[in-house]
């Protein structure tokens, strides 16, 4: 379960003025409880969504309140809230760190306690999972997007983290590969927080958070928290 | 016409090519060793003749290895431009022996580099690396996290080149293929954001923190 209890994240912002750098809010107060399998955080570009992601990991630290994850405050224990929660971001490229697929998942798997052999066969199972079994030893910056973003899912998912937290994992994707990709987040038996912009998939969300402007101002069903958000995008037009 | 479409080049380092070779099966040690006495070797011997010794050698285990020639020649070929420039530049001070012993020498070492990369995987040499890395526990720095940065060094060959081609391709589209600030400024400006942004992918995957 993650809350979060009075949250406030600050940062840096230069003064227009010249002066030195003022500090402004960029997520909070936000209090919540995440409990449902399926959660989808919606809102503008630059509302807030990705640091509200990044809070659940211990990516962002709160300037104020507390982040738990299953009772691990992430400013305390932020490695143990690493190993229980999964990242993936938006772009792939980012996050695939070696030269080759299996070489990329087997990273993920030094952190147990297997020997180079195991390691290399549950990185193979890995990547059979997610159908890249013959992309094994090709290098990574010949995989198709799509396919990048599956390694990227494939290495994150290898040491089965409890929650998985996606910052946007479709939006590079063209419709083929984001239906990939989404068939296996609403496959896993993980948690799933996913920022999304595609509201077809936060439409199949168990709960539906929206964030304007650093607040979530609607938490609740799919159908209503997209029709809050429309009307939000609606009234920005006007 | 023009010709067929070629993948980003990856660079001399850094692509494994699965293989059952005798330079595939010997253990990863043992082959950072040896390319450790080539280096040790190469800069002691003196004169033309070591040095095409010592390509010599790099040629038989890339025949060994029995990785294709165009994996590592392609990847030779931006080195071979380098050296080149580096070798006239020593004939012209030095002389024309020591002029080609620079060349060969450094095209040698290079191969041979090449041919340890493509014939062991990135995970197992991290594992030597890291092993080999213990002492540095001592300053309190961690081996594993020593061993990731080589790793990485690795994987950011052709993220490098990627970056700069499409940074080429958009100053390109912009009518601005003869400025060369065009093309570092954004290519450096990525970068930096892909490093960042590595950093971020790397704390999530809770690496390098032990």
């Amino acid at each position: 379960m993650i809350e979060l209890d009075d949250v406030l994240v600050t940062a840096f912002s230069p003064d227009p003025a010249g002066d030195a750098d003022r500090v402004v809010r960029l997520l909070g107060p936000v209090t919540l409880r995440l409990t449902e399998r399926r959660i989808a955080v919606i809102g503008a570009n630059g509302s807030g969504k990705s640091t509200l992601a990044r809070l659940l990991n211990g990516l962002v630290l709160p300037a104020s309140g507390t982040v738990r994850v299953d009772g691990l405050d992430t400013a305390v224990d932020g490695r143990a809230v690493r190993r229980r929660v999964g990242f993936v971001f938006t772009n792939p490229d980012a996050q695939i760190v070696m030269p080759t697929p299996l070489e990329d998942v087997a990273l993920s798997l030094r952190r147990l306690p297997l020997t180079a052999d195991e390691r290399d066969a549950a990185a193979r199972a890995a990547l059979a999972r997610f159908g890249l079994e013959d992309r094994a030893e090709v290098p990574a910056h010949v995989l198709s997007g799509g396919q990048r973003q599956l390694l990227a899912l494939a290495s994150v998912l290898a040491v089965e983290p409890a929650i998985l937290v996606c910052d946007e994992p479709t939006t590079l994707l063209d419709l083929r590969w984001r239906t990939v990709v989404d068939d296996l987040l609403d496959g896993l038996d993980q948690q799933v927080v996913v920022v999304t912009h595609d509201l077809d998939a936060a439409a199949r969300a168990d709960r539906v958070l929206v964030v304007d402007r650093g607040r979530v101002v609607h938490d609740g069903e799919p159908g209503a928290a997209i029709a809050h958000y429309r009307a939000l995008m609606s009234s920005l037009r006007a | 016409m023009s010709t067929p479409l070629r993948q980003p080049w990856a660079g001399p380092l850094g692509l494994y090519h699965p293989g059952t070779s005798v330079l595939h099966r010997c253990p990863p040690g043992a082959k950072l060793a040896g390319l450790a006495v080539a280096g040790i070797a190469v800069s002691l011997a003196r004169g033309p003749v070591s040095a095409l010794v010592a390509l010599a050698v790099a040629v038989l285990a890339q025949l060994v290895s029995r990785v294709p020639w165009h994996r590592t020649t392609r990847g030779l070929l931006g080195t071979l431009v380098a050296v080149s420039l580096v070798g006239l530049y020593q004939w012209w001070l030095r002389g024309w022996a020591v002029g080609l012993e620079v060349v060969l020498d450094i095209v040698a070492l290079v191969l041979l580099a090449t041919i340890v990369t493509a014939t062991t995987r990135a995970d197992a040499l991290l594992e030597v690396l890291a092993r080999l890395a213990r002492p540095l526990r001592h300053v309190g720095l961690s081996p594993e996290t020593f061993a990731l940065a080589c790793g990485l060094f690795l994987r950011i060959i052709p993220v490098l080149v990627q970056t700069s081609l499409e940074a080429r391709d958009a100053a390109r589209a912009r009518g601005l293929e003869r400025s060369p600030r065009a093309v570092l400024i954004p290519s450096a400006v990525r970068m930096v954001a892909h490093a960042r942004a590595t950093g971020d992918a790397l704390a999530a995957r809770g690496l390098g923190e032990d």
